[in-house]
């Protein structure tokens, strides 16, 4: 699995150059790569089905336990299948739709790092490698959303879903480190053992709201809903696939990974039964009055977002049986509908619901792929989505208190999702023909075949679904509830309560369809106050934000130097303040004062000349003061037994003061430029300085030093260095890479001295 | 001795200081160099002071014997000191660059030199 | 402020100087001395004739440009790294020849790693002496 993952990058990352010879055929090429990892994922269907778990690993830094595990089982080979299959489709439309625009080699790049990256997420077992996948993915959604990023709509839409995902990705995060505290190990699969701990733990409820968080941002949940409408400014075939297909199904994946480890609780099952239901109602009855063919299927999608999250929630058998085969079912629907959105939007120009009608005629393949889909989409026998909106409507029933309530919120929003599909599965086919942007003509083969397979597909699975994903159902079961269930799929279920509720959702949608027109005028009015819009929550995040940070910089970047110095110097005494008297007074010993003549001499030069550098107007005083300073420091080295510090210092002070007499006759003249309050303030701050480092060095040096490092390199600078002056064994053997490291330092600061003379030169030639 | 170093640790550090917030160039250069003394001093004293036993091995000897100097803050300073030159001198370069460019080395007047449109010679 | 006395004195000492600061250099390893030393007093003394005799003179003693000093500073110390990568042992360990030479004493990789570190110091020093003292002559 890692070595298809590393061709996927590798594939990506050629895909550009690969663009441009082959441009006429970059459809079928790039498709054939989604293809090969399907079917060899395929290939493993049998043996999963047949309960095998393969596990693969690949250290990464074992000394951190962070490695690329990979787990293959039944719940990721259905989302593994899911993403390559659609990717095939996708990869494929693309060739066409994308064709003619100027960077579509990047299109195919990040699309293709999209879909590796997403197949590692749903492979990853480590969680650390997991969340790695999982920022990926948020990142090349962010490039696919602002692909067209010469739209201002575009890049604020790009940047919105990144700061979403990306704030909920840290929130995840937080919640798998301490997740990963409870069992010493970033391995998901090492969990599924300690559900008793993990759920007694004190974090635990900490643990379920980071991890929530993050699912929920990721998979446009209530309330960070907002993004994935918004997210339509993407190229359709990016739509079709990162924002309903794949990428945001993530959320849901991970909810239903760790529901065996973090589930069972009241906490857990009902913050989902009711995020689920609030995003399953927020998305439907928001469809209501949207007229962009996209923005109705987002709308849509999120609503089933909500009931896949609510199905996780109510957790029971059927509803995990609901659960796998709406999102199997979804998948292939939405992913056509997209399409065939994007068909229309491409051979007509428009996307406008209003706009089009009775395109049968010319586009006779795109109607009837759509009108396929359109049927599983609504529910209606004998396609798949006709067996996963019954198996929802089934596991509802079973719920005693909430049901009655969860009943009529799914009937409503499932009677919302058919008016969408009437809306952008047939108005635009059917009735009187009106006059489009563009005229209308039925797309080529890259862009009706795939779609048309995906519909297809959709129609054999709702006949035949037990011989094609019945094996997988039992197996993801085990995987989300880790119980064998001996779950069978099947198309009908006879006469019963559950029939007659999916023939309500379909006359309610017809009744929604036929009010629709009447009042969507005045629905359109409706404008909610911002109290109630988590989207206007998020404007008002993002600009307190800018001008927080506004705020800040005029404060803290004011261009005066002193300023700069001033603040961090007292942040760090104010920080160091505590620890520092906190150790209450250091220990001086008479000792300490003991001090022969020539000593008190150099540091009494020393001072005397520190204060007439200060002091001092004239400019030659003050730099033979300096020297004088430097010297001493050097005969203080002597007297300390550092003979090689004492013989540098004596050279570069030597070459400074050489330096500054070249440049003093240049030297502007001194002259008071700041104010006696000023000069107190300095002083005032400089005294706390000095004094602060006097306490330090005498806290640091009150006890004994017992370094190993003195008596290592004093034992084995002779025997392993060859040398006997201890300090340059250390310079250039033991300790030679800083000293390497130090030179180069060096050789910039000369090459900056020399760019700067350069320039000189260069203006003075002109 | 180690008290009084302390208190010179301290002096230079203030020196250092007080030449930094300076508005001429100039002095805060002279400021910089402080901070490097003061910084050396500061890691010479807290690796203890040990007088006339250099971190020598004597001829004959196959390593050091106590009472000898701790020669690891001796080949860090040893690095500090040249660094500190490097530094220094580049500094002193700038230093000239700028007040040959805006001719003052009032650093409150260069605030405004990042928008000069026309070089001044 | 030309001064026949030092001028005289640098043609004398300069050699002297340059020598000292090989002896410090090749000393280094058991004595005071090393390298950062040895390329600072070399730098010192060019720029003790500088001040004598000019900035020009200096130069054409020098021969080499500084920056190409600094360039092959480097480059010793890096090549200083290559033999025990070769014989593969740690990266920058020490490897020295069995034969003491005469005037020089043990060779070894530290010893022309200490060469580089001694030409780029040399190199730098140089380099800003006399780039200040041509900026004074515009």
């Amino acid at each position: 699995m890692f070595n298809l993952l590393l061709v996927g990058f590798i594939a990506s990352a050629a895909a550009p150059f690969l663009y441009k010879p082959f441009r006429n055929y970059f459809g079928w090429i790039s498709a054939s790569f989604p293809l090969y990892l399907f079917i060899s994922f395929l290939s493993r269907y049998r043996e999963i089905a047949g309960g095998r778990v393969i596990r693969e690993s690949v250290s990464w830094f074992p000394s951190l336990g962070i490695n690329l595990t990979f787990l293959l089982d039944g719940l990721s080979l259905t989302f593994v299948l899911i993403i390559t299959l659609i990717g095939t489709v996708v990869f494929l439309y693309a060739g066409a739709y994308m064709k003619g625009h100027a960077h579509t080699d990047r299109f195919y790049l990040y699309i293709g790092l999209f879909m590796t990256s997403m197949v590692g997420l749903v492979l990853c077992d480590n969680m650390i490698a997991l969340f790695v996948f999982w920022e990926l993915t948020s990142v090349t959604s962010y490039l696919l959303i602002g692909f067209n990023h010469h739209l201002e709509t575009s890049r604020k839409a790009a940047l919105q879903a990144l700061l979403v995902t990306g704030g909920g990705g840290l929130a995840l995060l937080a919640g798998l480190l301490l997740l990963a505290g409870i069992s010493q190990s970033f391995e998901i699969s090492s969990l599924y053992h300690l559900h008793a701990v993990v759920i007694q733990s004190p974090v635990y409820a900490g643990i379920v709201i980071l991890v929530l968080i993050g699912a929920f941002s990721k998979s446009a949940q209530f309330p960070f809903h907002f993004w994935l409408p918004n997210a339509m400014e993407a190229p359709t075939p990016v739509s079709a696939y990162l924002h309903s297909a794949t990428m945001v199904k993530a959320g849901i994946y991970l909810i239903a990974r760790l529901n065996h480890i973090l589930g069972g609780t009241a906490l857990w099952q009902d913050t989902l039964v009711v995020i689920g239901t609030l995003t399953m109602l927020t998305g439907a009855i928001l469809a209501f009055t949207q007229m962009d063919l996209k923005k109705l299927l987002a709308y849509s999608t999120l609503s089933v977002l909500g009931t896949l999250t609510l199905l996780l929630g109510i957790g029971s058998r059927l509803a995990i049986k609901a659960f796998f085969i709406y999102l199997v079912a979804h998948s292939l629907y939405k992913g056509t509908l997209f399409l065939v959105a994007g068909t229309l939007d491409h051979e007509t120009g428009t996307r406008d619901v209003a706009l089009l009608g009775g395109l049968k005629r010319k586009l006779p393949l795109t109607m009837l792929t759509a009108a396929l889909a359109s049927f599983s989409m609504m529910g209606i026998i004998p396609l798949v989505g006709f067996i996963g909106k019954e198996t929802v409507y089934a596991s509802i029933l079973e719920l005693q208190t909430w049901g009655p309530f969860l009943l009529a919120a799914a009937v409503v929003a499932n009677g919302l999702i058919v008016m969408v599909t009437m809306l952008v599965g047939f108005k635009p086919f059917w009735g009187s023909a009106q006059a489009t942007p563009k005229p209308p003509h039925e797309a080529p083969l890259k862009m009706w075949l795939g779609p048309a397979l995906l519909a297809i597909l959709g129609l054999l699975m709702g006949l035949c679904p037990n011989a094609l994903i019945g094996g997988l159902l039992d197996r993801s079961a085990l995987s989300i509830l880790s119980e064998e269930m001996g779950l069978v799929i099947k198309l009908w279920h006879g006469f019963n309560f559950v029939l007659l509720l999916s023939l309500v959702t379909l006359l309610l949608g017809f009744l929604f369809y036929a009010l629709r027109g009447k009042y969507l005028p005045a629905a359109q009015k409706v404008q909610l106050s911002p109290i109630a819009k988590p989207s206007a929550w998020y404007e008002a995040g993002l600009n307190g934000m800018l001008s927080l940070a506004g705020l800040q910089t005029r404060i803290l970047q004011n261009g005066y130097l002193r300023y700069y110095i001033i603040t961090i110097l007292v942040t760090t005494m104010a920080l160091a303040l505590y620890p520092l008297f906190g150790a209450g007074t250091p220990a001086v010993h008479w000792a300490d004062f003991s001090i022969t003549l020539y000593e008190a001499a150099i540091l009494l030069v020393m001072a005397i000349s520190t204060f007439m550098v200060i002091t001092s107007d004239s400019r030659l005083k003050a730099i033979v003061a300096i020297g004088v300073v430097g010297f001493m420091m050097g005969i203080n080295f002597i007297i300390h037994s550092a003979p090689d510090l004492a013989l540098t210092t004596f050279a570069i002070e030597t070459l400074t003061v050489i330096l500054f007499v070249l440049v003093l006759y240049k030297l502007p003249k001194f002259i008071r430029l700041s104010g006696t309050a000023n000069r107190v303030r300095d002083a005032l701050i400089a005294t706390a300085v000095g004094v602060f480092m006097t306490l330090m060095v005498l806290h640091v040096t009150a006890g004994d030093l017992a370094s190993e490092l003195k008596t290592y390199f004093a034992a084995n600078s002779l025997p392993l260095g060859k040398g006997r002056n201890v300090v340059n064994v250390i310079l250039v053997d033991f300790r030679a890479i800083d000293t390497l490291g130090e030179i180069t330092v060096l050789a910039v600061a000369a090459i900056g001295v020399f760019a700067l003379l350069k320039l000189r030169l260069d203006r003075k030639e002109k | 001795m180690k008290l009084l170093l302390a208190l010179m640790v301290g002096l230079l550090y203030g020196a250092g200081t007080y030449l930094i917030l300076r508005r001429s160039l100039v002095k805060v250069i002279f400021g910089l160099i402080f901070l490097g003394h003061a910084a050396n001093l500061l890691i010479f004293t807290m690796g203890r002071l040990t007088k006339s036993a250099p971190a020598f091995i004597p001829p004959g000897a196959q390593a050091l014997s106590e009472p000898y100097a701790d020669p690891l803050p001796q080949a860090l300073i040893l690095t500090a000191i040249v660094i500190g030159f490097g530094v220094q001198a580049f500094a002193i370069v700038l230093f000239r660059r700028a007040y040959k460019l805006v001719g003052t080395d009032d650093l409150d007047k260069m605030r405004s030199t990042d928008t000069l449109k026309q070089v001044p010679f | 402020m030309f001064s026949i006395i030092l001028s005289t004195a640098s043609k004398y000492l300069l050699p002297l100087l340059l020598i000292f600061s090989f002896f410090l250099l090749l000393r280094g390893h058991n004595e005071p001395g090393g390298g950062f030393v040895g390329g600072l007093v070399a730098a010192a003394a060019y720029a003790l004739y500088f001040i004598a005799n000019g900035v020009e003179e200096a130069k054409k003693l020098l021969k080499a440009e500084p920056i190409k000093i600094i360039a092959a500073g480097l480059l010793v110390a890096l090549v200083s790294t290559l033999p025990a990568l070769l014989a593969g042992r740690d990266f920058m360990s020490g490897l020295w020849l069995e034969p003491q030479f005469p005037v020089i004493g043990k060779v070894g990789t530290p010893l022309l790693f200490d060469a580089g570190v001694f030409l780029l110091v040399l190199g730098i020093a140089v380099k800003i002496i006399f780039s200040l003292a041509e900026e004074d002559k515009r």
